[in-house]
């Protein structure tokens, strides 16, 4: 009880985002007007998705000091997770880009910093299905996994705020933040941004448990 | 610093002794922009300056991936393992990078010589536009060096080359030929400063980290 406390204050915040996010009050913006509530579950796919990149580079990093097979496991599992986010992310992106600026795939560089992202890590699965030796996979991947993620943050952070957006808070567009979310936004949108992290690792951690057991099934055989 | 200078040493002697990988190289270079000549300035006769910016920095890209891939593959398991028990990984990943950045600026600049004088000159500030093909030489030298000691551990190199390094390279790829439409403009070197920052900063974070992960590399 004391060890999954996290998972019922996941599961509580995700049906309050669920039941507050569509019945809520929600400030009516010109062309945005009731999609806006697309923010509780596009914006926080994004910070899953980053929460569990960083959880997945920490794995590697503590791989890479001492070597133990379960650190890789770890860090294999949360980037699997991570990319299952970043689609869901890019579908309801897409979904809402179609009906607010009239494209599901406009030229923004937030958009193509999110496909470079699929694409490196999807690189990194293919890195790990080449080599055969458990050693060598899980050294080489983690090497790859951290010079990945260096060259993968400026594109995210930095690019997008040097070129023109149509994402709130670049290229002179006002964030969310700052003019369109009010209080009772505010309200749904934070807790909603640690259900989903929360969500993220919760599957994460069942996905490592499997594989684990796993490979202590087969040591045993 | 001398076992640096040695190991580079090493490189140039080794490509100058085999050439046939070095005049592969530069006939690679030289065919590519002659393919584009064929199928662009010979049949339309006109190209619009985005498109020659954008081409030349795909057959740079394209040219280093295929150049720097066999920075580890070209020398024997024996031989490497020689290298292992004489010199520092770190010392053998920057003579790595180093070789490789003098390879590459030797390339892109042959490059831009051949490809300005099949596809015409198009750059105004040509000072500019051979800094921004420096940093650029630079970031992937030093981005690719690691990424072809990832792939040489593998038995399917080259594939697993192009999967690894473009979307790594995607980044400084659009910050370099975003530098080099201002060097195509004419604009003056202060109007640039933000994208050479930009750059320059990347492809210091990509020498650091290759300078840290290296080692762990060379171990296996």
């Amino acid at each position: 009880m004391r060890k999954i406390w996290w998972k019922f204050l996941a599961a509580g915040l995700l049906l309050y985002t669920v039941i507050f996010g569509l019945i809520g009050e929600v400030p009516r913006q010109p062309i945005l007007n009731e999609t806006i509530r697309n923010v509780y579950f596009h914006v926080p796919m994004w910070f899953g998705m980053m929460a569990l990149m960083i959880s997945s580079l920490v794995y590697s990093i503590k791989y890479l000091r001492n070597g133990q097979v379960q650190d890789d496991v770890y860090a294999v599992e949360f980037a699997n997770v991570a990319i299952i986010f970043g689609v869901l992310g890019f579908i309801t992106g897409s979904i809402w880009g179609n009906y607010t600026w009239g494209d599901p795939l406009p030229k923004d560089p937030k958009i193509i910093a999110v496909e470079v992202g699929l694409l490196i890590y999807s690189a990194y699965f293919v890195l790990r299905g080449s080599f055969e030796d458990e050693q060598k996979k899980a050294r080489l991947s983690a090497v790859y996994n951290i010079f990945a993620f260096a060259s993968f943050m400026p594109l995210v952070w930095i690019l997008p705020r040097l070129t023109d957006s149509l994402h709130p808070g670049n290229g002179g567009n006002p964030a969310f933040g700052k003019y369109d979310m009010d209080s009772n936004m505010r309200m749904v949108f934070y807790p909603a941004i640690l259900a989903w992290i929360l969500v993220g690792v919760w599957i994460s951690s069942l996905r490592i448990r499997i594989k684990l057991l796993n490979n202590h099934l087969q040591d045993n055989l | 610093m001398q076992e640096i200078k040695n190991l580079i040493m090493k490189d140039i002697i080794l490509e100058w002794r085999q050439k046939y990988a070095f005049n592969g190289m530069v006939l690679y270079v030289v065919s590519t922009v002659f393919m584009c000549y064929i199928s662009f300035k010979l049949k339309t006769n006109s190209i619009e300056p985005i498109t020659w910016n954008t081409l030349f920095w795909i057959i740079i890209l394209f040219s280093a991936v295929n150049s720097i891939t066999k920075s580890f593959i070209q020398e024997k398991t024996g031989r490497q393992l020689y290298y292992y028990q004489i010199a520092k990984p770190s010392s053998i990943i920057l003579a790595k990078i180093i070789y490789n950045f003098l390879l590459m600026v030797f390339l892109g600049f042959l490059g831009f010589l051949i490809y300005s004088i099949f596809m015409g000159n198009k750059a105004e500030n040509l000072g500019l536009y051979l800094l921004s093909l420096t940093l650029g030489a630079l970031g992937f030298s030093a981005s690719l060096t690691l990424i072809a000691g990832i792939a040489s551990k593998s038995d399917n190199t080259a594939g697993l080359m192009a999967v690894l390094s473009f979307p790594i390279l995607l980044p400084i790829l659009s910050m370099l030929i975003k530098l080099s439409k201002n060097a195509m403009d004419g604009l003056a070197f202060r109007a640039s400063y933000d994208e050479i920052l930009v750059i320059s900063g990347i492809d210091l974070i990509v020498i650091a980290l290759s300078y840290m992960l290296f080692p762990f590399l060379w171990k296996s």
